[in-house]
């Protein structure tokens, strides 16, 4: 037999999924499942989450032309703002929606873990909004590179506790905070940041990122008269990806596009491709494509982005390359400063680090996509977190001669 | 118990084998006494001193020694096994070196594989069969919980190993009787809610936990996570079938392995003089 079949269990994506977690988490996890679903079917749930999202986070948010990067593709580019949520990322979707399920459940004390900081911004936040203490896991080395972060979930309230073991990043975190877990479940909701972890974690991050795809559906049709081409978002873990493509996942004709960091290139250890130089093995819960070598050990991760320095993927984009719905394709450090700074000059948007891998891409396919074809980009977080990541780095790169804006009346 | 294997050079050296969890509990019945599981990384502190350590813990009274395979994210773990964990795999020992190591201690007690289920996967279907050929009797996978996965499940428990089951204090007695109904060898009882450790009290709980489980299973039952003292295993002693030391022997040999076998040899004596009810 082949180890790797397609399993049977249920709360599955094809092969992918499962919950490969200590015997102790398995009640926690069914009662999240019950949770979770009865809340979905809840009116009552489905009303203070709308408003929240409506008068905390500031949805919907915008869907914005981009002119003169349109001019610089050759097809018009639409971009979804989840920059301009409060907070300054999609991430608090996710964890406005967690921290109710988390209430229902009597569960007053909040787990995280963060890569960027910009999850666990997100979760602090949320906590002091609703009085909750909050306890986040973070990797030492991502602690340097993002200090704003770090100090802006103290000044929430939050208790940010460094992780020394492993490469000092996400998945160390990510380890650190399932531990905690472990120990105090009876009093604690994890709240998972992406469409990874354990089954209900990456449905229930799922639907409550499809908010902007939602959104964006509607908002396109509306002002493009047309569904996209190519829908295009940078993927970590996964989740702004999956949130966005969920609006169109059934529009057979719309192109999914992941932007996976391939670092200092696919072809040297230092990425973070998991779907393009991954196989399949079991991380933090789940069975996806993983980072590992032949033994079965994970490998170091690498991007210039923290939030997608994390060897696995969420299982959901696992099976949709498999079935071939979605393709995913790697894009350089170098590439990713290169959007980082076409954004900002282009349509004075910084992007975060992790979008300017997904800008990158859009604008090396330029002229490959028919006039009129609309490209839609999830901006999934602004870029201030970065600036002084990247302001060390030295000179920005050479963007080379820019469009200038398109007259009307062309 | 000797056995017969495939490569007749290494019959010499292969003691233990499946089934041998089974007789050595019946045997630790009839004799009335509790059993003595112990836990070692493989490969740590270094190969050559692991292989030591085995032998000494064989020889200083552990009845079952489960044997941890060194893995890059050992999320039940805490910092003490993850310390090991990480010094095994900085020797180049994972799963391969693991029963390189085992073969080279030539144990006669039984051998529990204690893992995660990936270093497994990537090994390829034929690892549980090489695994008992190098003298492991049963395997524990951390991370692969009753009907997670029932076709890798159905693989490891099909196979030639004793498929060890756990069971923690937040799992509901129904779910209990169903852990116990896929699992051979022993059942783990994890005392306490968290990860590998050493602990200063036990779980007031724990009596409870182990009326309840004892009253869906006549499988021996162990009870391991938090203990790390020779009067914390006599009370446990009292209690279940077995009880598991690893966080407290691991540090030990940290320092020396003359440490942990005197550790070893303090469980030993203390677990013999605890009072056992009558079987």
């Amino acid at each position: 037999m082949t180890v790797f079949d397609s399993a049977t269990a249920t709360d599955r994506f094809g092969a992918f999924g499962g919950r490969y977690v200590p015997e102790t988490l398995i009640p926690a996890l069914d009662e999240l499942e019950a949770a979770f679903d009865a809340a979905m079917r809840s009116p009552a749930y489905r009303a203070e989450l709308d408003d929240l999202l409506r008068t905390y986070v500031g949805r919907p948010t915008p869907l914005s032309a981009a002119p003169r990067l349109s001019a610089l593709v050759g097809a018009p580019v639409w971009l979804k703002r989840e920059d301009l949520n409060h907070t300054g990322a999609h991430k608090v979707n996710n964890t406005v929606g967690q921290v109710l399920l988390a209430r229902r459940m009597g569960k007053r004390r909040i787990i995280a873990e963060t890569g960027a900081g910009q999850h666990g911004v997100a979760t602090a936040t949320v906590c002091a909004r609703f009085g909750l203490p909050c306890v986040v896991y973070m990797g030492a080395a991502d602690m340097e590179r993002q200090a704003l972060n770090v100090w802006r979930m103290r000044l929430l309230g939050a208790e940010v506790v460094p992780v020394h073991a492993g490469t000092r990043t996400l998945k160390d975190a990510t380890s650190e905070a399932i531990r905690d877990w472990v120990t105090n479940v009876e009093s604690s909701h994890y709240i998972i940041g992406s469409v990874v972890g354990p089954a209900p974690y990456p449905r229930v991050v799922r639907e409550l990122q499809a908010v902007i795809g939602r959104e964006a559906r509607a908002q396109l049709l509306e002002r493009a008269g047309r569904l996209p081409h190519t829908v295009v978002a940078c993927v970590g873990g996964g989740s702004n990806a999956m949130g966005v493509f969920a609006g169109f996942v059934d529009d057979a004709d719309v192109e999914l596009v992941g932007v996976e960091a391939a670092g200092e290139g696919i072809d040297t250890p230092r990425h973070a491709a998991s779907l393009a130089r991954g196989t399949p093995g079991v991380l933090h819960g789940a069975l996806s494509y993983l980072l590992q070598d032949p033994r079965g050990q994970v490998i170091d991760a690498h991007s210039i982005s923290a939030g997608l320095d994390y060897p696995g993927v969420g299982p959901e984009h696992a099976y949709l390359r498999d079935s071939g719905r979605a393709r995913y394709v790697p894009v350089t450090d170098a590439a990713a400063l290169r959007g980082f700074t076409l954004l900002s000059r282009l349509e004075g948007i910084i992007p975060a680090l992790e979008t300017s891998h997904a800008i990158a891409w859009v604008a090396d396919q330029a002229g490959t996509w028919p006039s009129d074809a609309p490209v839609l980009i999830c901006v999934s977080g602004r870029g201030d977190k970065d600036v002084s990541q990247v302001s060390a780095l030295g000179a920005l790169p050479d963007v080379g001669p820019l469009p200038p804006y398109p007259e009307s009346g062309e | 118990m000797t056995v017969a294997v495939a490569n007749a050079a290494d019959a010499v050296a292969i003691r233990s084998a499946p089934g041998a969890i089974a007789e050595r509990f019946a045997r630790l019945r009839a004799d009335g006494r509790a059993a003595l599981v112990c836990y070692a990384t493989a490969g740590h502190p270094d190969p050559d001193r692991s292989v030591a350590l085995l032998r000494g813990l064989e020889a200083a009274g552990a009845d079952v020694i489960e044997l941890g395979v060194p893995f890059s994210e050992p999320l039940a773990d805490g910092p003490v096994i993850q310390h090991s964990s990480s010094v095994a795999l900085g020797h180049g020992v994972d799963l391969a070196g693991a029963l390189a190591i085992l073969e080279r201690a030539a144990l006669r007690v039984p051998v529990v594989l204690f893992t995660y289920l990936n270093p497994l996967l990537a090994a390829g279907p034929d690892v549980l069969a090489r695994a008992a050929a190098s003298g492991v009797s049963g395997v524990l996978v951390t991370d692969l919980p009753v009907g997670a996965d029932p076709q890798r499940e159905a693989w490891i428990g099909d196979g030639p190993l004793d498929f060890v089951r756990l069971v923690a204090p937040t799992t509901p007695v129904a779910r209990m009787g169903l852990i116990a109904r896929h699992g051979r060898g022993f059942v783990y009882l994890i005392s306490r809610l968290g990860v590998t450790g050493e602990q200063n009290e036990l779980a007031a709980s724990l009596p409870d936990t182990i009326a309840r489980l004892r009253s869906v299973t006549a499988l021996p039952i162990c009870v391991g996570f938090g203990i790390s003292r020779p009067e914390q295993a006599a009370a446990v002693a009292r209690l279940a079938d077995g009880v598991v030391v690893g966080s407290a022997i691991v540090r030990a040999a940290d320092t020396s392995v003359d440490d942990a076998l005197a550790l070893t040899r303090a469980l030993r004596a203390a677990i013999d003089a605890a009072a056992r009810p009558a079987a």
